[in-house]
């Protein structure tokens, strides 16, 4: 880029115009400036190769604007290095460690460094746009084709090259070759194998056993029909003993829907793939149901109170809750799994039994 | 420095260290066709660029962010600047997130670039890629490049997709679940695929570390030796050229690389930095403090990915439930065909339009100058379509916000978007195609009378008449530039011979096929100029059919012009 500044630089004599199409002004003395691309190269090869009408101006086109231009230029450099500058100070300057801080800091690294790559552009803008006189060259376009003598050589050799290898006349090195990198290409896959157990039965079981309580989900505190006894609300339930455990939460979430009476439909629940009643698995009204959407396992985590529908905010599919969570709408296919409940000897709420169907999304074999 | 040049002379530029590199590697000649390498100058070739730069952008401030971020999932109590968390159980890369953002200096600012840079990258790709299908610049010598490009876009939603799922915030791990639930999805391994991707159930302890090195080394790597054979082709093919005066496949205009094009593309380069910089620093994105750390438990309503993955999450909101269970197997597709289906569609069909097209108009030369989009109605109707396709995919990925915000209700919403997404296509392809041959005929006035002064003259009889000025060298040029590909022999109205034998490229259902896609792509409005002077063949014996509605009959065997050569 320094060889660049010499260009049309302030200190060439004015002159009326581009000379495009004329002999350059003088001799292309080397390192004069004039042909910083092209150097002492052009005098050599670029006269045969290039029309000597290609021949960059090195005036620029208006040389009035051009003082003021490279004034406006220079002062956006300026502006970026003081902007730049400024990046550093406030890097330096402006503590963090506080949300407030913090956002101090952003606003004013950010600020300058804006300033500073916004100036840079503008500079090189201007400088290219006013200061550089206007040039236009014409390539001529060649075909990439190669030749049709070259493609000729090229598969004849090609076919010697293949003879003299006697890969062809010789199909029992081909095929054992080919045999032999089988197997090298199946290990990159098979050394893959150790990046995951198998699945084995895990996607069909939880943490939910027979006795273990019902924590409400934040406080981790046992729960027992009573306390929940406004009906329409809707709380999220973890199993005791895993309440920290992501892997275990991630099937085992719970949602818990008190109900007045009568509107709790009876819900049906399978078992296997017999249909059951499922009445006997609330308490008092109370129905748990699995947290995750059966969809693709986010958790469903709205409830409208009125129409006792829950909602993932996901996907949409709507589950309603006085049938057994049924799907109503959204691209889930099944019911939410629900969770048999009873009550333990302290009257807290406890599963009677794991989910009798595996939770969250379909898979293979789900059957 | 030795200098044991031969020449007496010694240039300047290569007395110092280009003299030394020259002694060693020679370089010198073609370095300089390199320097004085042309660049048209075209706003839409900027496009590109956004794409390239922001990528540079992204390599930047990654390498920054790695040397902070920690790709763990070890859970810890956090007791950092963010007071509001304290005391909350998360994870390391959680907690080391919340460092970059509160407590490394300019940490934030670089995340924050980090996401708009990627969201730039992406969208500047896309509108890139309707540059060159509008205009088709695809078409050879350009189809690697092209194949390359849509490969990058495919790459970049992936690099992404695990981007912003790395911090194990509540939004991106909800992404991560339902990437875990469509892996599930899959016949026969998709258990088995979910198991090892995750390293067991999910969300286990392993995916973030794996995420992580693919974001930060897999993919950038992939993405970095695609994107420079991609910026290599088009330097070495030369860009493609608009239609304009005395512009032809042979010829090349534009400013030198060196100074021009390098100056200006530098400035380019630093206005894209500082857009970036700017919504960095007042548009905040991904503010992950607020969303808290990742809990399988909790989500908050409302979530979307980020734009460019919306198209799929729309597709998975709008199926219907569908499953099916037969012989103790479950095939899911409610999660299956959102999936597969506009995914196969959009990708597939950007990877395998060129070839299409080839086959159907039986084209096979050189194409520089591009097409103006007008010209070729089946292949714009075709865009149009799949952007409507696309857009109410995306559209629907936000049903959720739209229902909010325009108080319709949310399933009215998805019911909209179920039918749109079949009929929007359909009718915008309809659409497209008539304002395509509309403005061809527009094309055509202008090219046979001339252009409307709004000047009215009456003549000596008393009748008014307005005057048309006829169009100039340069407006001729490109209207003049339409190139209709030929109709294969046999695919037009006379199909069969005089015995009734198809020509053999239109036998069988294949050929029928070709038929009638080749029909489709030669339709044109002819016009009677004698600019061209080479309209013979079938185009002359039509000329009945120019007075004011030039448009052909499908089937017939008119409206064919000679292919660009």
């Amino acid at each position: 880029m320094s060889d660049m500044e010499e260009i049309g630089g302030p200190e060439v004599p004015e002159r009326p115009h581009r000379v495009i199409g004329t002999p350059p002004p003088t001799p292309p003395l080397l390192g004069s400036g004039h042909e910083a691309g092209d150097g002492g190269e052009a005098a050599r090869h670029g006269a045969e190769v290039e029309p000597a009408e290609e021949r960059l101006p090195s005036e620029s086109d208006f040389p009035s604007h051009a003082n003021n231009a490279e004034k406006i230029v220079a002062w956006s450099f300026l502006l970026a290095f003081i902007a730049g500058c400024g990046f550093i100070a406030a890097y330096v300057g402006l503590e963090v460690h506080s949300l407030d801080a913090t956002l101090r800091s952003n606003l004013a690294l950010g600020f300058s460094l804006s300033v500073t790559l916004l100036a840079l552009g503008v500079g090189a803008l201007i400088w290219v746009r006013q200061l550089m006189p206007d040039a236009e060259l014409t390539e001529i376009r060649h075909d990439p084709r190669s030749a049709t003598k070259d493609r000729q050589a090229f598969a004849e050799y090609f076919a010697e090259g293949t003879g003299a290898s006697q890969f062809v006349k010789r199909p029992i090195v081909r095929r054992t070759l080919m045999l032999a990198t089988l197997p090298l290409a199946a290990i990159p896959i098979v050394v893959l194998r150790d990046m995951g157990p198998l699945p084995g039965t895990s996607l069909r079981h939880t943490v939910w056993s027979p006795g273990r309580r019902l924590l409400v989900y934040g406080t981790n505190q046992p729960i027992t029909p009573a306390e929940f006894s406004a009906p329409g609300g809707m709380i999220t339930i973890v199993p005791d003993g895993y309440q920290d455990n992501q892997d275990e939460l991630a099937k085992a979430a719970v949602i818990l829907i008190k109900f007045r009476p009568d509107e709790l439909q009876i819900p049906t629940s399978y078992n296997g793939s017999t249909l059951v009643g499922t009445m006997n698995w609330t308490v008092d009204n109370i129905v748990a149901y699995s947290k995750i959407c059966t969809h693709v396992g986010c958790p469903v985590a709205l409830y409208e109170q009125t129409t006792h529908h829950i909602l993932c905010p996901c996907h949409q599919s709507t589950f309603d809750a006085t049938t057994g969570a049924t799907v109503i709408f959204g691209p889930a296919a099944r019911p939410l799994p629900q969770l048999p409940l009873t009550t333990d000897a302290q009257g807290y709420l406890v599963a009677r039994s794991d989910f009798t169907q595996p939770v969250g999304p379909s898979f293979w074999e789900r059957g | 420095m030795s200098q044991t040049s031969d020449d007496l002379d010694v240039p300047r530029s290569l007395s110092g260290l280009g003299g030394w590199l020259d002694d060693r590697f020679g370089g010198a000649r073609g370095i300089r066709l390199l320097l004085k390498k042309v660049f048209p100058d075209h706003w839409s070739f900027m496009l590109g660029e956004i794409a390239l730069y922001s990528f540079i952008i992204l390599l930047l401030t990654g390498t920054f962010l790695s040397l902070f971020f920690v790709p763990s999932t070890t859970e810890v109590v956090y007791h950092g600047s963010y007071t509001k968390l304290d005391g909350i159980r998360m994870s390391e890369a959680y907690q080391s997130t919340l460092n970059i953002s509160f407590d490394v200096r300019a940490g934030l600012l670089m995340r924050e670039i980090h996401h708009w840079a990627a969201d730039l990258f992406m969208a500047s790709i896309i509108v890139h890629m309707l540059r060159n299908f509008f205009t088709a610049a695809y078409r050879k010598p350009r189809e690697v490049t092209w194949l390359i490009g849509v490969v990058i876009f495919m790459l970049g939603l992936l690099e992404g997709l695990f981007g912003y799922s790395l911090p194990d915030d509540q939004l991106s791990g909800a992404g991560l679940r339902i990437l875990e639930g469509v892996i599930l999805g899959i016949p026969i391994v998709g258990t088995y695929a979910a198991f090892f991707l995750f390293g067991g159930q999910f969300p286990g302890s392993s995916i973030v570390p794996r995420m992580y090195i693919i974001h930060v080394l897999l993919i950038p790597g992939i993405l970095l030796a695609l994107i420079t054979a991609h910026v290599v082709f088009v330097f070495y093919q030369k860009h493609t050229a608009m239609p304009a005066k005395n512009q032809t496949d042979r010829i090349e205009t534009g400013q030198p690389f060196y100074p021009y094009f390098l100056a200006k593309t530098s400035a380019w380069f630093f206005f894209v930095f500082a857009a970036t910089a700017l919504l960095a620093t007042f548009a905040q994105i991904n503010p992950i403090w607020q969303y808290g750390p990742y809990t399988p438990v909790a989500i908050s309503s409302a979530s979307q990915p980020d734009f460019y993955m919306g198209f799929l999450e729309g597709s998975l909101r709008m199926m219907p439930a569908w499953e099916w269970n037969f012989l103790g197997h479950t095939v899911s597709f409610s999660v299956l065909i959102p999936f597969a289906v506009p995914a196969g569609i959009i990708f597939g069909g950007l990877l395998f339009w060129p070839f299409f097209e080839q086959w159907a108009t039986g084209d096979r030369s050189y194409h520089h100058v591009n097409d103006r989009p007008r010209n070729a109605p089946i292949r714009t109707a075709t865009g149009i379509a799949a952007v409507v396709f696309y857009g109410v995919l995306w559209a629907e990925g936000a049903n959720d916000v739209i229902a909010d915000y325009l108080s319709i209700p949310l399933y009215t919403v998805t019911w909209i978007a179920r039918v749109l997404v079949f009929v929007g296509p359909a009718v915008a392809f309809y659409v497209t195609r008539r304002i395509c041959l509309g403005l061809q005929r527009q094309d055509k006035e202008l090219l046979e009378h001339g252009l409307e002064t709004g000047i009215i003259r009456q003549l000596p009889n008393g009748e008014f008449v307005e005057i048309h000025r006829p169009v100039t060298e340069e407006e001729r040029a490109i209207l003049e530039a339409k190139r209709v590909p030929a109709l294969m022999p046999g695919a037009g109205a006379g199909a069969e011979d005089e015995n009734g034998v198809p020509a053999p490229q239109t036998s069988g259902a294949l050929g029928r096929a070709r038929a009638i896609a080749n029909r489709a792509f030669a339709e044109t409005v002819v016009v009677e100029t004698n600019g061209h002077g080479n309209g013979h063949g079938p185009a002359d014996e039509h000329a009945a059919v120019g007075a004011g509605h030039g448009e052909l009959p499908s089937g017939g065997g008119d409206g064919e012009e000679p292919p660009a050569s």
